[in-house]
């Protein structure tokens, strides 16, 4: 099943002579339970067409489409709402709220939700769990944690839920390599599990963990790697 | 390393001899890797057995140069545009292919450059897939892994610095070798840009 389409996606800032063509005509797809990685070098328009992906940008030309809903046509309200339930993001500035403790962190897009408190934290402590975070670790601010446990917090939160689609910008930032490796694993996890999973990195240890890679260069697809396996079993896993 | 597509590389700039190909071979990889003037001289004669190069009249001095040929440039082409498989390389046919690549005419670096990269990534993904595989918890086979992969990440960390540097100061101007006289072959039109360019591999 196709959780993400990007049809002829354009992405330009400004106009005229000032005009930035930061995504230019791009289609991708992204089936359940794969993780597709984005390469590219600095300025060629990865975290355009992952923040396109996620609904928190919108496209100057084409179609967005996640789980058959085209983006554009969805008033604020509801994108606001597909945004919270079924898309997960983590980026490399883990984006925490400092003034909340990490358990309300990871819980933070269930209570927007409407969901009930006590709820919510039960879900955001299994999560943390997850993750590998400790309990004891739950109610502290993000800054008394280290930067391994605060993007784990982040991650935590991108995956709570049923979210379908994880969307990663360089998810792993400034952390060691066997850290930076261990969030990786869970983003492999949660693909197998049958997320749709986009991750921008520049660093091809990294890229090694997806089932393909997409090139970027100047804001275009220049080349895109075939799956390692058969989509049908992309697909059994999935299910 | 590969002395066949080596030499045809440096051909491509225009008829030379064997001690030009021997000198403009270790100038373009730094004299890293010395080349004996007999493997030459065997090599040009099986590329000319091919018909891959042919030979030239002999200059005044006795020198021999030797020409590319059209099937010679399509092989150089194949090479140029076939990524070389971890498994399979002697490990520094890459940064000779790249080296010749920057200062061969008509080739298009970016697309050699690409063609590794995502060659290499494909690798890098089956380690990966390999190492995540708990079925085998042999630690010793995991570390074996990881120098792999970890070699993998070094070759396109290496490949993007290339690139960029290649995009930010654009291509070397190869002076041509100098012009061999055996008055007797006008149209030699020793530095031509190649009649079939090498981007047709496309
Ligand atoms: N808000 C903006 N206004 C103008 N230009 C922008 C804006 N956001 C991004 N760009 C430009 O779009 C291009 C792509 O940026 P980005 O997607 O951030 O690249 P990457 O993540 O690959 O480094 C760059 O040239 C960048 O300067
Ligand atoms: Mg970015």
């Amino acid at each position: 099943m196709t959780v993400l389409q990007m049809q002829g996606v354009n992405r330009v800032h400004g106009e005229g002579d000032n005009a930035v063509h930061a995504l230019v005509n791009a289609d991708l797809s992204v089936e359940a339970g794969e993780l597709v990685a984005i390469m590219g070098p600095s300025g060629s328009g990865k975290s355009t067409l992952l923040n396109l992906a996620g609904g928190l940008d919108a496209p100057t030309g084409g179609d967005v489409i996640v789980e058959g809903t085209v983006l554009a046509t969805l008033s604020k309200k509801r994108l606001a709402a597909l945004r919270r339930r079924h898309i997960g993001y983590v980026f490399q500035d883990y984006n925490l709220v400092p003034s909340l403790t990490i358990a309300e962190n990871a819980a933070l897009p269930l209570e927007l939700d409407g969901m009930s408190v006590a709820k919510a934290r039960r879900i955001a402590l299994a999560s943390l769990e997850e993750v590998g975070l400790d309990a004891k670790l739950a109610d502290r601010f993000p800054d008394e944690v280290s930067g391994g446990q605060a993007q784990r917090t982040a991650i935590a939160r991108a995956l709570i839920g049923e979210r379908r689609l994880v969307l990663a910008d360089e998810p792993t930032g400034a952390l060691d390599s066997a850290t930076g490796e261990d969030v990786l694993k869970l983003l492999r996890r949660r693909c197998d599990e049958g997320a749709a999973g986009l991750l921008v990195t520049h660093d091809a240890r990294h890229a090694g963990w997806a089932d393909r890679v997409v090139f970027l260069r100047d804001g275009r697809i220049v080349d895109s790697s075939a799956p390692l396996d058969e989509p049908e079993s992309l697909l059994e896993r999935a299910e | 390393m590969s002395v066949k597509h080596s030499l045809l590389a440096l051909l491509e700039r225009g008829p030379a001899y064997g001690y030009q190909l021997r000198a403009a071979f270790e100038g373009a990889t730094g004299s890293t890797w010395p080349l004996n003037i007999g493997q030459v001289y065997t090599t040009l004669s099986r590329l000319e057995r091919d018909e891959m190069v042919e030979a030239l009249p002999e200059n005044d001095s006795g020198q021999r140069p030797y020409r590319i040929t059209e099937s010679g440039r399509r092989h150089l082409a194949g090479w140029f545009a076939s990524p070389i498989r971890a498994a399979d390389r002697p490990r520094d046919e890459l940064t000779i292919k790249l080296a010749l690549a920057v200062t061969t005419p008509g080739v298009d670096v970016a697309d050699v450059i690409q063609r590794q990269r995502a060659a290499t990534l494909r690798t890098l993904q089956e380690y990966t897939r390999l190492k995540a595989d708990d079925e085998r918890p042999d630690l010793a086979w995991k570390l074996v892994l990881e120098s792999m992969i970890f070699k993998a990440e070094a070759e396109v960390r290496w490949l993007d610095h290339t690139e960029a540097i290649v995009a930010r100061a654009g291509l070397p101007a190869v002076p041509p070798f100098e012009p061999y006289d055996d008055g007797a072959e006008p149209s030699a039109a020793p530095f031509a840009t190649p009649s079939v360019p090498i981007e047709e591999k496309r």
